[in-house]
């Protein structure tokens, strides 16, 4: 009577989990009780609170804050039940680990994608369950008291943030689950879910508050690709070895330098000019599906830079070019320029900017740091537009004030955007065989030897140009 | 049913498992003994697919642990070192998730999981919160959810630990009922008496590394050498000791014993016996003195130091 061995992951398996989880959730009073208290006090309480605020800002003709706070409210409502998700979740496999009921479910045949989506539905189905009851107990106060009703659009747009607030949270968390080794590990982990949410918040209530409603369906698109990132980590992270075989969280310097160094010399022991050409162009060469679409991200940067000149234009009299070369030369030498000063104020100033986008890149799989790096781009191509509305050719202003330097200093930032989307990467979808943190260890190699070795000397030559020679040719074609 | 060759675990610069090759027939109990962090677990999570192994391969129940680890899980039952049960749950509840997971009929896994419990003697506690449980009902109930499935191969890491005397014996029983002609079981145990009550084959892991192996039998006289029979008398033996010298090595004697060791014990205890007769000493007892497998353990480690 051996058991079948399934061949594909099937949902129908995954949900055996996700019921006994469930329903153990529903025999835990630590969450039912605030699940009872956020799906049906915290609602009336809300209801209060709306119905007072309108009072109280109508008396002094600004019911407009009424209006914006009670879909606010409603936000706010279907956002505190799907908290508890996040505990549900954080504590999916290092829970079971601790208490050692993981091991004889990983030693079932359930495939480690019908375990990982069992979890990640059992730890979002009762407070998603109970996040739709408190937007409904909310509602049905509003109609009763102030006779409020919420457009369908806006109820659509409030499910679906739910929804994927959940999905967010959860998949993160599960991340967070299967790769740490205590519990007290991912409640300390989870920081870098609570952080970014308690910030996504403020953001929507502030999009929220403005009226700019149409806004939240970009934030619901932005989180959709950010759950299909977070879900993609979660599968491709789940290892039965890992989460049994690690039973200490501890940071290991010398074992990650053994990753790390080897990774950087790599074949170049023969010398620098070895490790220049084997290592360094080697490291570049493997970023060419990175490199291209970092290329596209900034261009796409310039576009929509250009794109919204028309929209805010800049007054007339700040768009005089004599004008403007004349402010240009007396900023020129407030800040040293055409001199070796004015070089190295440039070059730190750039390589500033790039480690503050790796940072960045560390923190949001890559994302916020290629975003932070399309930024001066979307100003180079707003210039252009303002440039074009004024009648002077964009691609003129383009080769003279940016693409002396720029020749360097962009190919530059592709790279380094690159090298920041790849150390994204790697904990995303590790190579077969090595962990979360070697996986990690060898793109941060990658991303030293092309900073130090392409992205550090292009900088140099850019800053030297920049203090050199654009301010020369700016002043040649502008200057009258 | 289960084979290993060169089976090795390494944890970074940690080799946990070093080259293991078991071979444990279906219908044989296979003893794993060894002191704790000797590899025991790892070789069993290995053989559940849960670890994959860093060199060599392993076979269980026609399976191969790194290429059809869904197999290898459907056919293994896995009594876990911490039994690792869901306190909120009843046992009926509990049992029923688990033979949903191997995929067990909805009627299949209730009647089994009722012939269980009954057998374990745990048909009573069915419906009480596993919570409520004592160390060695909880044992028990993870040795029947490892049994639910009726696997071929069997791994019970420390079956009867946490128990007391009469639930080990209980469990003792039921492992012997396990052994059929079509099942293989690997045990492992730090109960040496358990190991020689219940095993065919004794295999000694230390630091990763199978130092011995064989059937209990064959491991203490190997181990032990030939074994020694006691003789006690009636009456004094006067002076017969030296006469026996020609049939066997005496190892020790007093007035009215000895001690010997035979070859061919069979052949040998009979002229002895009849030597007796015709010195007209009567002879109240010819047993073999117990050797424990306790003792075979013990010289293995020491050779292994030395």
């Amino acid at each position: 009577m051996a058991a079948l061995s399934p061949s594909r992951p099937s949902l129908a398996r995954a949900l055996i989990i996700t019921r006994r989880e469930v329903r153990d959730q529903l025999r835990d009073w630590r969450i039912i009780a605030p699940v009872i208290v956020l799906t049906l006090f915290f609602p009336l309480l809300m209801n209060f609170t709306a119905d007072q605020a309108v009072r109280f800002v109508e008396r002094y003709g600004a019911p407009l804050i009424g209006e914006r706070l009670i879909p606010f409210l409603l936000m706010v409502v279907g956002f505190f039940p799907i908290s508890v998700s996040l505990v549900i979740a954080l504590e999916s496999f290092v829970g079971e680990k601790e208490r050692y009921s993981l091991e004889p479910l990983l030693s079932t045949p359930m495939s480690d994608t019908e375990l990982y989506i069992g979890k990640t539905l059992a730890a979002m189905i009762p407070p998603l369950f109970a996040s739709y009851l408190g937007i409904l107990v909310y509602l049905t106060g509003l109609a009763l008291t102030i006779h409020w009703y919420p457009t369908p659009t806006l109820l659509a747009q409030i499910l679906a943030l739910t929804t994927i607030q959940a999905s967010v949270m959860v998949a993160g968390a599960v991340v967070i689950s299967a790769q740490t080794t205590s519990v007290r590990a991912a409640n300390l982990l989870a920081s870098f879910i609570i952080i970014p949410f308690a910030l996504l918040v403020q953001g929507e209530s502030l999009i929220m508050f403005w009226g700019q409603y149409d806004v939240l369906w970009w934030v619901f698109v932005g989180l959709v690709c950010v759950v299909l990132v977070l879900v993609r980590m979660g599968v491709k992270l789940f290892n039965r070895e890992e989460l049994l075989g690690r039973d200490i969280d501890e940071i290991n310097l010398r074992a990650a330098w053994a990753v790390f160094f080897p990774a950087f010399v790599g074949k170049g022991r023969a010398g620098p000019i070895a490790w220049y050409r084997r290592e360094v162009l080697g490291a570049a060469r493997r970023q060419s599906a990175p490199i291209l679409f970092v290329a596209g991200a900034l261009c796409a940067g310039m576009y929509l830079g250009y794109t919204y000149a028309p929209v805010y234009p800049l007054p007339v009299e700040v768009m005089d070019t004599r004008e403007i070369v004349t402010r240009f030369g007396e900023r020129l030498a407030d800040f040293g320029f055409v001199s070796p000063l004015g070089a190295a104020w440039v070059f730190f100033t750039n390589l500033r900017a790039l480690a503050a986008a790796t940072v960045l890149g560390m923190f949001s799989l890559g994302v916020l740091g290629v975003i932070l790096l399309m930024i001066p781009l979307g100003l180079v191509g707003y210039f252009a537009g303002q440039m074009a509305l004024i009648g002077v050719s964009p691609l003129l202003f383009f080769a003279t004030f940016i693409l002396p330097h720029g020749l360097f200093e962009i190919p530059a930032a592709i790279l380094e955007g690159a090298v920041i989307l790849r150390l994204g990467a790697s904990v995303i979808t590790p190579p077969p065989g090595k962990t979360l943190g070697e996986s990690w260890l060898l793109a941060l190699a990658d991303w030293a030897k092309i900073s130090l070795g392409l992205v550090a000397p292009l900088l140099a030559v850019a800053a030297l140009m920049e203090a050199f020679v654009t301010p020369r040719v700016v002043v040649a074609f502008f200057g009258g | 049913m289960i084979e290993t060759r060169g089976l090795t675990k390494r944890f970074g610069s940690f080799l946990a498992v070093d080259g293991v090759n078991l071979t444990v027939q279906p219908g044989e109990v296979l003893a794993l003994l060894g002191p704790n962090g000797a590899g025991k677990t790892t070789t069993v999570r290995m053989l559940t697919s849960i670890l994959k192994p860093t060199a060599g391969w392993a076979r269980v129940a026609g399976h191969d642990v790194a290429k059809d680890p869904a197999g290898v899980r459907a056919s293994v039952g896995v009594l876990t070192e911490h039994h690792g049960l869901y306190f909120r749950m009843r046992a009926g509840e509990y049992l029923d998730f688990f033979g949903e997971l191997y995929g067990l009929p909805r009627a299949v896994r209730r009647d089994r999981a009722a012939q269980l419990l009954e057998q374990l003697g745990m048909r009573e506690a069915a419906g009480r919160r596993l919570g409520e449980y004592s160390k060695g009902m909880r044992q028990k109930l993870a040795l029947i959810r490892a049994l639910l499935h009726d696997p071929p191969v069997l791994l019970l890491d420390e079956p009867t630990s946490a128990m007391d005397p009469q639930s080990a014996k209980l469990v003792r029983d039921a492992i012997t009922q396990l052994r059929s002609e079509k099942r293989a079981i690997i045990l492992c145990t730090h109960n040496l008496t358990e190991a020689e009550l219940l095993a065919d084959q004794i295999a000694v892991i230390r630091r990763g590394r199978i130092i011995t192996q064989g059937s209990p039998a064959h491991l203490k006289l190997e181990l032990l050498g030939l074994p020694e029979l006691e003789l006690r008398a009636a009456a004094p033996l006067n002076g017969l000791v030296e006469d026996l010298a020609d049939l066997v090595e005496v190892v020790a004697s007093g007035a009215d014993w000895l001690r010997y060791r035979a070859a061919d014990p069979v052949a040998v205890n009979p002229l002895i016996l009849q030597r007796l007769a015709e010195q007209r000493v009567p002879v109240v007892t010819l047993a073999e003195v117990p050797r424990s497998l306790e003792d075979v353990y013990l010289r293995v480690v020491e050779a292994d130091e030395t």
